[in-house]
């Protein structure tokens, strides 16, 4: 019998769409002298202090597997860190789990808690992996469109109206990608007065929360009544540049925290052993990396939104994360075609908005994760473009 | 304000004061103003090029050469320090802790001109007790710059 593969994958994986943004780097892939302010990771190398000490673990032979949970000093030091820099507190020893990147964090977030059949309520536009990770959990995702009136902000009644008897889990995914958007106290007080009247939890996505311009990063968990329903996803890829490390983890109350440490102890045993090494020294002092780094993106945030603004492209000046979410519907194209034909007639590449939810359509994720240099080259080249609409 | 500015300046020196003004979100006449008064006192010294010499077939010979000396009644180290600070050869000169007292490093076209300078006119100094040269083989980094490494943005389009 001839084997035939399409009855043996899964309709659940093969019915997901891949991502649009992944679509759009494949092309750009295949393209030189391309002037792209496209990736969503920093620039920055990661500091040098960091790598130096997941370098010595490998010469001091550390190579073995960790405790499933990660090594208990990293904890501590999580922990730690989380009180010093946004007062959260988590214990160590039964609320903290390290992942492989903020990833696995929201994998085993949404696994622990979904049931087929339960609604995730996901705020759009947003980063690309909530909605695919609910359906495979079994969920169906029920997107919530953002809208620009309000700053990408999400709203007690756009909550409410999304909410059903079968809602088991909202993300919050602040400071967001692709907009740049924040919560502030207010805003998220007013979603918290709505969840009280529920059983629904919260998976709060933090990735970025070192990245806020303005007033320090709030976490949903430190409003009265939240952190017992909260998950909080976090990861040193944005904030200490150390994407490829693939370092995360997961702060949430021991009874979530048990659930999911078993599907990571099943799935991932546990995250790279050289990379928590690492990981403990930036926690331990990479205070200052941060605040450098977060400096530098600030600067950049300026200039690009201004000469944006300056070249005729509408741009609110986002408040976190290292994106601009530019508005591009007064030319009366779609963003598709404003981002394939700036990339065709320019050589310049930016993310339709459309990759992160029907309701990014008519934007564009700008990212300044770019030196000045090189932000200034494609100014000059979306400036072109503009002309010739 | 005034360290982000000079932060900005210390990194490229001919960054504009309209981009510095429009990164920090102050106006560019703030920014003329606070360069203005770093100049006016001292705290901007200079605007200088860090160059690689070696890229335009310029050779030359650096040596870090300690030096040990006597010090001198109310002027301590002082007096030889400015002396050696004249000559056009030395391009830097600080007073260290430990075994000798100041460490200068000075810049020639040969290694001949630099032994000649050392024993002529730095060996001569009164007050000077002993010299040590150290030539320089290498450089590898030089005023926060690395020499011979491109920035090359290695991240590729994967995310």
């Amino acid at each position: 019998m001839k084997f035939d593969p399409s009855k043996s994958l899964s309709a659940t994986i093969t019915e997901i769409k891949p991502s649009g943004i992944r679509k759009f780097f494949d092309i750009l892939n295949e393209r030189k002298d391309v002037i792209g302010l496209t990736v969503g990771q920093p620039d920055f190398v990661t500091p040098w202090h960091i790598r130096d000490a997941g370098v010595r673990s490998l010469q001091e032979g550390l190579t073995y597997y960790t405790a499933n949970n990660g090594i208990i000093e990293m904890r501590e030091e999580i922990a730690k860190y989380q009180s010093r820099r946004f007062g959260l507190e988590y214990d160590p020893a039964t609320e903290i789990i390290v992942t492989v990147g903020g990833s696995e964090a929201i994998d085993i977030a949404m696994r622990a808690v979904i049931e087929p059949g339960d609604e995730v309520i996901i705020p759009e536009p947003s980063f690309v992996c909530y909605g695919p990770i609910a359906t495979l959990a079994g969920a169906k995702a029920v997107p919530v469109a953002l809208s620009p009136d309000n700053g990408f902000r999400l709203t007690a009644q756009q909550l409410k109206d999304a909410i059903t008897e079968k809602t088991k889990l909202l993300v919050l995914p602040f400071p967001n990608n692709p907009t740049g958007s924040v919560m502030r106290k207010e805003d998220l007080e007013a979603i918290a007065a709505v969840l009280r009247e529920t059983n629904i939890c919260v998976l709060s996505d933090e990735i970025y929360a070192e990245l806020t311009y303005g007033e320090k990063h709030i976490s949903i968990a430190s409003i009265p009544d939240m952190r017992e329903r909260t998950i909080i996803a976090n990861g040193f890829s944005k904030a200490y540049a150390m994407t490829g490390w693939r370092m995360g983890y997961t702060l949430a109350p021991a009874y979530f925290t048990k659930q999911m440490a078993k599907i990571h102890q099943y799935a991932i045993m546990c995250a790279p052993t050289t990379s928590q090494y690492a990981a403990i020294e930036a926690l331990k002092n990479g205070d200052k990396d941060i605040e450098y780094m977060k400096g530098e993106y600030e600067g950049r945030r300026n200039l690009i939104v201004s000469e944006l603004n300056r070249i005729g492209i509408d741009a609110f000046m986002p408040e976190g994360a290292f994106y601009v979410f530019a508005d591009l519907r007064k030319f009366g194209i779609d963003d598709e075609e404003f981002c394939q034909r700036l990339l065709d007639e320019k050589g310049c590449a930016i993310v339709p908005g459309s990759a992160f939810g029907e309701s990014g359509r008519g934007f564009a994720r700008i990212s300044y994760a770019y030196s000045v240099k090189h932000i200034q080259k494609a100014i000059e080249r979306m400036e072109a473009f503009i002309k010739t609409l | 304000m005034k360290e982000r500015i000079l932060a900005y300046l210390e990194q490229n020196a001919r960054v504009s004061n309209k981009d510095i003004a429009t990164m920090l979100g102050i106006t560019e006449a703030d920014v003329a103003k606070v360069i203005k008064e770093c100049e006016a006192d001292g705290t901007i010294m200079n605007y200088r090029t860090v160059i690689d010499w070696d890229k335009t077939g310029k050779s030359s010979v650096t040596a870090l050469i300690e030096l040990k000396t006597i010090p001198q009644r109310d002027k301590g180290f002082d007096s030889v320090a400015e002396r050696v600070c004249n000559f056009p050869e030395v391009k830097s000169v600080c007073l260290m802790s430990g075994g000798f007292d100041l460490a200068i490093t000075v810049e020639c076209s040969t290694m001949r001109e630099v032994a000649f300078f050392v024993a002529e006119k730095l060996a001569t100094i009164e007050g000077v007790t002993a010299t040590a040269t150290h030539f320089e083989l290498q450089k590898y980094k030089e005023n926060g710059v690395i020499y011979g490494t491109e920035i090359v943005d290695k991240r590729g389009n994967n995310w």
